[in-house]
């Protein structure tokens, strides 16, 4: 096994990880570690996998750079909108029913 | 209990589906690497990550600076349904401003010196962006305002900058009769070395804003009488 | 001139040029733009009509190395129905949000808004319909937030776990079929893709993606909030636009891996969830008190048809198939109208009333015939009674549900256009009662109630001209020949 290969089985860990926190956590701020576990894991997994069977492969390091900036976007977006709701409701977790 | 399931039968499909996918994985019949290396030369830079970022897929680079200006206008745009307090972020820490002000030149020589690197080794525009956010944090975070952030004009000038730096290239190739985005030869490397300059200010600004653009500490959550105005 | 890039560039340009004007002038410069855009989008179906499929190589580079925008019929209809339905969404709100707080976070995040859908519309790259979803959503998670009370801000937060959860598993795909293929170019995955393994669990994993972005029951719940919670030009745009997106790329990598090949179980498992869907959300949308809620749960309910597509072309005679594409075409255009439609002209009655609540319709019909006219006429089209578009689409799915002997759909079909007759005839009868007199109802500026109007009548116009939007809609298609 190289050392591709096992980026993406950890990858693939990651992902399992990140979408048993996501699926378990109800706290806003968890899930979205979670996600980001999750995001680390996919892109791992698209290096990895890639890089296996051809060497170093450039197209998915820069995808995932690409990926990086677009997972903190969202993330930075999510955590305003998650401190303006926390601000006019006081809570932390999403309301279960609606 | 029923999440508990819920996510343990999830687990285990996702883990599953991936590992038969990946066992069961044929060699690939592209050899995208060796394309890279050939018409590296064409690009302009001799970094084949920077090339791949801001050439071959130099589309999904602009879209994804657009994904960074969409989350600082909702940002803003939150702020203004939503005002806020004063603000007055800043750790009373005598310690911290000393070693920001140590630190702080050290780290924009080392944001300037990624960008100058990304045409030929690792680094280049999101790096030095990075870098160069994480020390307006800190300065944010020693209690050292930016004034000129406060004017909204300026401030949206060198967010969309960025943006309009690369979207303004890709059409001046585009009136030029060429495809968006298709440098013409002899300019390549330094328009590219333009479009990192301006996106890098952009990054950098953005991840200052969106930290900033966040209710401050105090302001939350707010007391039940002031609550019930946003409450329908 | 290849108007391709221009589809892209411009809304972009658009976008960052009202980001930096005074607020006063966003509207108007909007409006402006929005009318050359749809010049351009106009000028682009008249090329693919005139000399077929339309490329364009972005930075010069050949797919796989580089990204290629292609356009055929059914890329140039929808930049042409998303035009369309902008346009008037723009009007309305010009009108709508003028003085609120709203109006300066709307205008730059519309223009984000469409320059995603044509991005997604023209890609044929996987990483890049990435970047372009990723863009189109959190846009939307804005427009859902922009009002920043409670319910908004829990509704967007909602929607943005589902949009980022979706995104994931649409990415480990694409790590998949890269790992496979060395290549992300859509028409190498025709060539090399079909029948490997590999592939086929990365479009499982990529079509759980997509139909949880597009609230496919029972993955819809993040929907009726969203959408029933935000502005009206902003529910507008979110249930006609914005979730045709990920179906949209959906059907792309469907019948880009030969819907012929597939195995036939995926395709009868989206096509059991559209049925849930359509008398799940229809059951819904009949016991919602509040107005735009219903609209919302209606999107579910009308979201179930169009993935009928799927078991209906998958593995089915080619006749069989043709019917269920020109149905579902016809189906995704009149819900797109008549949904926009219906959506603007129950912001317009909530506006009238000063109450999202359908019980407090009672009279509306003497004071605001004009708004709910508008609603009555896209209720027709959404309820499938001639002569509208809606009509037509499942005429069409009936005959395709016949052709390729798959009863199963034939209750689906009925029951869910019972029940879609149903919530529109409680609206309307609420609005008859003579109820509490109530001497006071506001009037909505009239360019409000004409976006309503016009859009609604459209998806009504298109029951007579079908044909035409469906020839077009074959240029470059799998089913090229048919029909």
């Amino acid at each position: 096994m190289s050392v591709a290969a096992f980026y993406a089985w950890i990858g693939v860990g990651l992902c399992v990880l990140g979408l048993f926190g996501f699926i378990m956590h109800r706290h806003l701020v968890r899930r979205l570690l979670a996600f980001n576990i999750m995001g680390s894991g996919s892109f791992l997994l698209l290096v990895g996998l890639a890089q296996d069977d051809r060497g170093v492969d450039p197209v998915p390091q820069a995808m995932v750079l690409t990926g990086i900036v677009v997972a903190v976007a969202s993330t930075a977006l999510a955590l305003v909108v998650f401190r303006r709701w926390f601000r006019v409701s006081g809570e932390s977790i999403l309301p279960e029913d609606v | 209990m029923i999440r508990l399931l819920a996510a343990l039968f999830a687990c285990l499909t996702v883990s599953v589906v991936l590992v038969v996918a990946i066992i069961n994985r044929s060699l690939p019949e592209g050899n995208l690497p060796a394309q890279v290396a050939e018409r590296l030369p064409e690009t302009g830079v001799s970094h084949a990550v920077t090339a791949v970022l801001l050439d071959f897929r130099s589309y999904d680079t602009l879209l994804e600076v657009a994904v960074l200006l969409v989350a600082v206008v909702v940002a803003m745009a939150l702020r203004e349904a939503q005002p806020d307090g004063p603000d007055r972020m800043g750790l009373a820490n005598p310690l911290l401003r000393a070693v920001v002000s140590w630190l702080l030149p050290l780290m924009l020589l080392v944001a300037a010196y990624l960008l100058w690197a990304g045409s030929s080794m690792p680094g280049g525009a999101f790096q030095a962006g990075a870098v160069l956010a994480a020390a307006g944090v800190l300065l944010r975070l020693a209690g050292v305002g930016f004034n000129w952030m406060e004017h909204p004009m300026r401030l949206r000038v060198v967010l969309a900058a960025g943006l309009a730096v690369f979207v303004a290239v890709g059409t001046g190739c585009l009136i030029a009769g060429r495809a968006f985005l298709d440098y013409p030869p002899k300019f390549a490397g330094s328009l590219i070395l333009f479009i990192e300059c301006a996106v890098t200010l952009s990054i950098a600004l953005a991840l200052v804003s969106l930290l900033q653009l966040a209710p401050p500490q105090e302001d939350g959550p707010l007391l039940p009488e002031r609550r019930r105005r946003f409450r329908k | 001139m290849n108007p391709l890039p221009w589809l892209v560039v411009l809304p972009l340009m658009t976008a960052l040029v009202i980001f930096l004007l005074p607020t006063r002038w966003r509207a108007p410069g909007s409006l402006l733009a929005a009318v050359f855009l749809s010049l351009i989008s106009i000028y682009t179906l008249v090329e693919v009509i005139r000399l077929g499929i339309l490329v364009h190589a972005l930075a010069g580079y050949a797919a796989p190395l580089g990204i290629r925008l292609r356009a055929d019929g059914f890329t140039a209809v929808m930049a042409v129905l998303t035009a369309l339905v902008t346009m008037f969404c723009a009007v309305q709100a010009a009108a709508y949000l003028r003085g609120k707080p709203e109006e300066e976070g709307f205008w730059p995040l519309l223009w984000f808004m469409w320059a995603a859908l044509n991005s997604i519309w023209l890609s044929t790259d996987l990483f890049n319909l990435y970047v372009g979803v990723e863009l189109l959503g959190l846009t939307a998670v804005g427009l859902v937030a922009l009002s920043g009370n409670a319910q908004s801000l829990a509704a967007a937060m909602r929607y943005l776990l589902a949009a980022l959860l979706g995104s994931l598993s649409y990415l480990i795909g694409v790590a998949l079929i890269y790992g496979e293929l060395g290549s992300l170019a859509l028409s190498d995955l025709a060539l090399h893709g079909i029948g490997l393994p590999t592939v086929l669990i990365a479009l499982v994993m990529m079509t759980f993606g997509l139909v949880l972005k597009t609230a496919l029951f029972p993955l819809h719940g993040w929907l009726p909030p969203a959408h029933g919670g935000a502005l009206t030009p902003v529910s507008a745009l979110l249930s006609a636009l914005v979730i045709k997106a990920s179906l949209y790329i959906l059907m792309r990598l469907w019948m880009t891996l030969d819907v012929a090949v597939l195995p036939v179980y995926l395709a009868w498992i989206l096509g059991l969830m559209g049925s849930g869907a359509v008398l799940w959300g229809g059951w819904m949308a009949l016991r919602q008190n509040r107005l735009k809620h219903l609209v919302a749960y209606s999107t579910v309910a009308q979201v179930g048809y169009l993935f009928l597509f799927f078991p209906l072309v998958t593995g089915t005679a080619a006749t069989a198939a043709v019917l269920a594409w020109d149905a579902t075409m016809l189906m995704l255009i009149s819900h797109a109208l008549a949904k926009a439609g219906m959506f603007l002209a129950a912001g317009n009655l909530v506006f009238a009333i000063g109450s999202p609540r359908i019980a407090d319709l009672a009279g509306v019909c003497r004071f605001r015939p004009f708004s709910l006219l508008s609603f009555g006429v896209a209720g027709v089209s959404l309820a499938g009674l001639p002569p509208s578009g809606g009509f037509n689409a499942k005429w069409l799915l009936l005959q395709s549900t016949l052709a390729s002997g798959q009863w199963v759909w034939l209750p689906v079909l009925f029951i869910g256009g019972l029940l879609s007759a149903a919530y529109v005839i409680k609206v309307l009868g609420h609005s008859f009662i003579e109820g509490p007199l109530r001497d006071h109802f506001r009037t909505p500026p009239l360019t409000q109630e004409f976006s309503a109007f016009i859009l609604a009548s459209a998806s009504l116009v298109l029951g007579f001209v079908s044909q035409v939007p469906l020839t077009w809609l074959r240029i470059g298609g799998p089913f090229a020949g048919g029909g």
